[in-house]
């Protein structure tokens, strides 16, 4: 078999040096009623080819986002990532190397850290960034029970705009520690106003800006009411592109802002693996969720990087950690640090001002189709609109049509009355004959 | 051969080492390039990407355009792809070299694996796309999650968790929902002392209090003392096995009953599942549910520290309570469970206690791991278990007259050493550690499990030949006889060749520097 470097000869060497007979008195701590005799009923193994033939056939019963009209976000955001990223994250120095526990011979890994830990500082205009998170919902779950750490209050009041997953996330780890949630009603309109739900008993309020439905609002308002009161602002951001065009959480006033950070270097991979980010203030590092690269220098000297402020953690302080993660989302890390050394500052503007172009044209053509609306007044790269009938059957009509339309919000939020609604996300992937195709197909199921 | 004898003579000659005999004008060493950081590195004007203009001016922004400089530092795509490279060559990593670090199975990472990976179909695949154009995908899903369950002898599976830590977190949450289902969640989980830092710090973000049961001598857990601990608060165990000493817990059988018999459930860690892959099934032993590493047994890569994937499976009584999504077969295809009120519709019985993650979990390991599963068949992943313990225990027998097996052979698929061989001579079992790395070895597991005293966990894996683990076994023999020679200097100066040397640890967390900054304010906050 192509993986195992063993000959029969070396085995039996092997046992030979050991001092046992066969490789099963190596398992003699095992019940033996528990061995099993035989292999279990799976196939044989396969050789390249076969196993490639299998799934390539599983694959091509996908419709790939790049083969058809696309506008699909919704928390995952189809972008182009240059050619190098995918190049320098198969390095096998960096693939297949782990957590850099031994720092001498991880400086690529940790310098790579701290580089990251850098950029999600100045995108999320905070003073600090952990190592990332598993994805931005759970970065959404940990930093609410960061809030409740720091206020040493329980009750956390969520937005109606910010993702129906990242709020179930938040609800689901809650529940098990006694936090309590209060929710607001999805909205749709982007009207809601959170003041009147803060008091002297809020630990946090998360909001996500864009919200779930694309709104787009200055938070400095909030972030005031919700220090006057002794709570926390945690900010949400699914689509890290738009800090290259919209104000930073951390200038609005936020404490904590956690992010999805797929969209720069990572594919769509149909929901995972992603990038959680998260950056708060200096002063609240500690009570931080997490790994942490810092600087510092050798025996000879010369600057280097490590793992720090490890008592956080739960190798360390075990039951008393801040979060048990441990294994996080390094190489998604990797590819997002290299994409946007690639973009730059310049190129990180334009692109996020590309991705906003893209969806006003987007907006302007569907909203010349009768019955269809667009509900936002502000948006960055996504939207969402209103159609004379239920979103979830125009969508399927148009996939069938060969147009992967939008997500029609009903499927996030069942029996929430807004069946009618469809978000709808346009990025620098998106073209004028994508736009115009979408369009007509829409113009067409509608009538 | 002359790295070996530099290192020897730089420990002799004290901490300089002959690394600083040349002296060169550029700061490099040979193809050890010093590099500054990106953000030392950027010149106005320079761009890596070429994006079109942009011609709309109708901006929809609300007045929130961000303003003043960001601060990213602007190159060219060669400077980019140099610099990343130049990192990349400061990393030791599997595919450079023996990587023996326990409980992390570092195993060789299939190419094929990358390249299935990244099929558009599967990579260029949206989550929310209609399910009418993702059926491969979901067949992808449900396939995993077949040989998951076959190769375990658990029936059901939740996919979504993204690293074993995570999976923890979802195992201790569906015990806790079936408790909280008959009425009482009950008040504490037994974990062992040798346990990963995980297990308690999961048990306490689930509600729970932690309470330890200790080790015997022969570094399996103490059955009477946890037969002592039982009643009914407890809610469960969590127990590794093969455990963190590598050893088999031989009274698994007896635990479980124990622990059912006070109606409390068994949670196993699996992240050492790779020693008995194929070859016993943890359904057989009694354990109700348990995480899987798809970045350790089934070898998607470790990159640097994730992305991990632990998909947890578990008993037909426990899988009512397992978290959304999941996904479901019927004639018209495959379908995905994503809502309660999805679960409501499907009338499958399940009351899921939420959701752990955004999305379905983590696609991009699943093909992976598929991918290798396939490749090695039932046949192949039984043989991956026995060459791993066959490794572990050649390393054992080679070495166990020259430093100190913590307990007797055999063991499973890593053996665990500890620093009674290195008594008196001077040397720590970090210094051993990072005289290893001047030998061109990532060094073991150290200092854990915590039970043993100067820890050094050991897992070769079955991806190492017998000529690699010679080379491998000589080496470390002759590091033992070095210490007890008397020659401390040479190991408490390593390394001495690596891109660094040992580094300042205590600084760091004193003075955290956790980001670049721009000249001046760095120093102010010195």
């Amino acid at each position: 078999m192509r993986y195992l470097p063993h000959t029969a000869q070396d085995r039996r060497a092997m046992l030979q040096t050991i001092g046992v007979n066969s490789v099963d008195d190596l398992f003699v701590d095992v019940p033996r009623s528990a061995v099993l005799a035989k292999p279990v009923d799976l196939p044989d193994h396969a050789g390249e080819l076969a196993v490639e033939r299998t799934l390539s056939k599983m694959a091509a019963r996908n419709v790939a986002a790049g083969t058809v009209p696309f506008f699909v976000g919704g928390g995952a955001y189809r972008h182009h990532v240059p050619a190098a990223v995918d190049h320098l994250i198969q390095r096998s120095e960096f693939l297949t190397a782990y957590t850099p526990y031994q720092p001498e011979i991880s400086q690529g890994t940790l310098q790579v850290l701290f580089e990251f830990q850098t950029q999600v500082a100045l995108l999320t205009g905070m003073e600090v960034a952990n190592a990332s998170m598993y994805d931005g919902a759970t970065a959404c779950a940990e930093a609410v029970l960061m809030a409740n750490r720091l206020t040493r209050r329980r009750r956390a009041v969520l937005s109606g705009g910010l993702h129906p997953q990242y709020r179930a996330v938040v609800e689901t780890q809650s529940r098990f520690l006694d936090g309590e949630i209060v929710a607001a009603a999805p909205d749709a309109t982007g009207e809601e106003d959170l003041l009147a739900l803060i008091d002297d008993e809020t630990a946090c309020v998360v909001v996500q800006n864009p919200t779930f439905f694309g709104h787009l609002h200055d938070l400095r308002k909030l972030a005031e009411v919700c220090h006057a009161n002794g709570a926390l602002l945690v900010v949400a951001v699914t689509e890290t592109v738009s800090l290259g065009a919209v104000t930073s959480p951390g200038a609005m006033g936020a404490d904590i802002v956690v992010g999805e950070g797929q969209s720069l270097g990572n594919a769509l991979n149909f929901g995972g693996p992603y990038l959680g980010l998260f950056a708060t203030r200096e002063k609240f590092v500690r009570q931080m969720p997490g790994r942490l690269c810092g600087e510092t220098v050798d025996a000879d000297g010369r600057r280097g990087f490590v793992l720090t402020l490890s008592t956080r953690e739960q190798h360390i302080r075990r039951e008393k950690a801040t979060s048990n993660i441990c294994t996080n989302s390094g190489l998604c890390s990797l590819a997002f640090t290299i994409h946007l050394s690639l973009l730059g500052e310049d190129g990180f503007r334009q692109l996020a001002a590309l991705n906003h172009a893209r969806a006003c044209e987007a907006a302007a053509r569907l909203a010349q189709i009768p019955g269809v609306s667009v509900l936002n007044n502000s948006f960055f790269n996504e939207f969402t609109v209103r159609l004379p009938r239920a979103a979830a059957g125009v969508v399927d009509t148009l996939a069938e049509r060969g147009v992967l339309a939008g997500i029609p919000v009903s499927r996030l939020l069942p029996a929430a009355g807004l069946d009618d609604l469809m978000l709808v996300a346009a990025t620098e992937t998106t073209t004028e004959e994508d736009v115009a195709a979408f369009g007509d197909a829409l113009a067409e199921v509608l009538r | 051969m002359s790295a070996r004898s530099q290192a020897h003579s730089a420990g002799r000659g004290g901490d300089g080492g002959t690394r600083d005999v040349v002296q060169t004008h550029s700061g490099h060493r040979g193809l050890q390039m010093e590099e500054p950081l990106i953000f030392e590195m950027g010149s106005p004007g320079r761009t890596g990407v070429d994006l079109p203009p942009v011609t709309t001016t109708t901006g929809k922004l609300g007045g929130l355009q961000r303003r003043g400089e960001i601060g990213l530092p602007a190159l060219s795509e060669p400077q980019v792809v140099r610099h990343y490279v130049r990192l990349s060559q400061k990393n030791y990593a599997i595919d450079s070299g023996l990587y023996p670090l326990g409980s992390c199975t570092m195993k060789h990472n299939p190419r094929l694996n990358e390249k299935i990976a990244r099929l558009p179909g599967f990579s260029d695949v949206h989550p929310l796309q209609p399910q009418s154009t993702v059926q491969g995908a979901l067949e992808l899903i449900d396939t995993v999650a077949h040989w998951l369950k076959t190769l375990t002898g658990l029936p059901a599976i939740a996919m979504s968790p993204a690293a074993g830590a995570h999976g923890e977190l979802c195992g201790m949450m569906t015990i806790r929902s079936a408790h909280e289902a008959r009425g009482n969640a009950r008040k504490r989980i037994l974990v062992p002392d040798s346990a990963h830092g995980t297990n308690p710090a999961t048990a306490v973000l689930c509600g729970y209090a932690v309470d330890p049961v200790p080790s015997l001598p022969n570094g399996r857990i103490d059955l009477a003392a946890l037969k002592a601990k039982l009643d009914d608060d407890v809610a469960g165990i969590m127990l590794t096995n093969p455990n963190t000493c590598g050893l088999f817990e031989n009274e698994i059988i007896e635990v479980a009953e124990a622990v059912h018999a006070v109606g409390a459930y068994f949670y196993c860690d699996g992240a050492n599942f790779n020693a008995i892959v194929g070859k016993v099934r943890p359904g057989d032993l009694g354990i109700d549910i348990m995480h899987l590493n798809l970045h350790k047994t089934f070898s998607t890569p470790h990159g640097g520290g994730g992305p991990g994937s632990g998909p947890v499976v578990m008993t037909a009584e426990l899988a009512p309570y397992a978290p959304l999504p999941y996904v479901v077969a019927g004639p018209d295809g495959f379908r995905l469970i994503e809502t309660p009120a999805d679960q409501e519709a499907a009338g499958d019985g399940g009351h899921a206690y939420g959701r752990m993650k955004s999305f379905h979990g983590q696609m991009g390991m699943f093909v992976r791991a598929l991918a290798y599963m396939m490749s090695h068949g039932a046949d192949g992943l039984r043989q991956v278990a026995e060459d791993a313990v066959l490794n572990a225990n050649y390393v054992l027998a080679r070495l166990e007259d020259v430093m100190t097996p913590a307990y007797p052979g055999p063991c499973m698929h890593e053996v665990l050493f500890d620093d009674t061989f290195l008594k008196d001579t001077g040397v720590t079992t970090l210094d051993f550690a990072k005289a290893m790395i001047d030998e061109g070895f990532h060094p073991m597991t150290v200092y854990f499990p915590l039970i043993v005293h100067g820890a050094m966990l050991t897992e070769p894996t079955e991806s190492e030949s017998k000529e690699s683990m010679d080379v491998f076994i000589d080496t470390l023999r002759a590091l033992a006889a070095d210490a007890k020679a008397g020659n401390a200097a040479r190991f408490a100066g390593a390394p001495y060749l690596a891109p660094r040397r040992r580094l300042d640890e205590t600084r760091a967390a004193r003075n955290p520097r956790l980001r670049w900054t721009p000249e001046a304010p760095a120093e102010a906050a010195e």
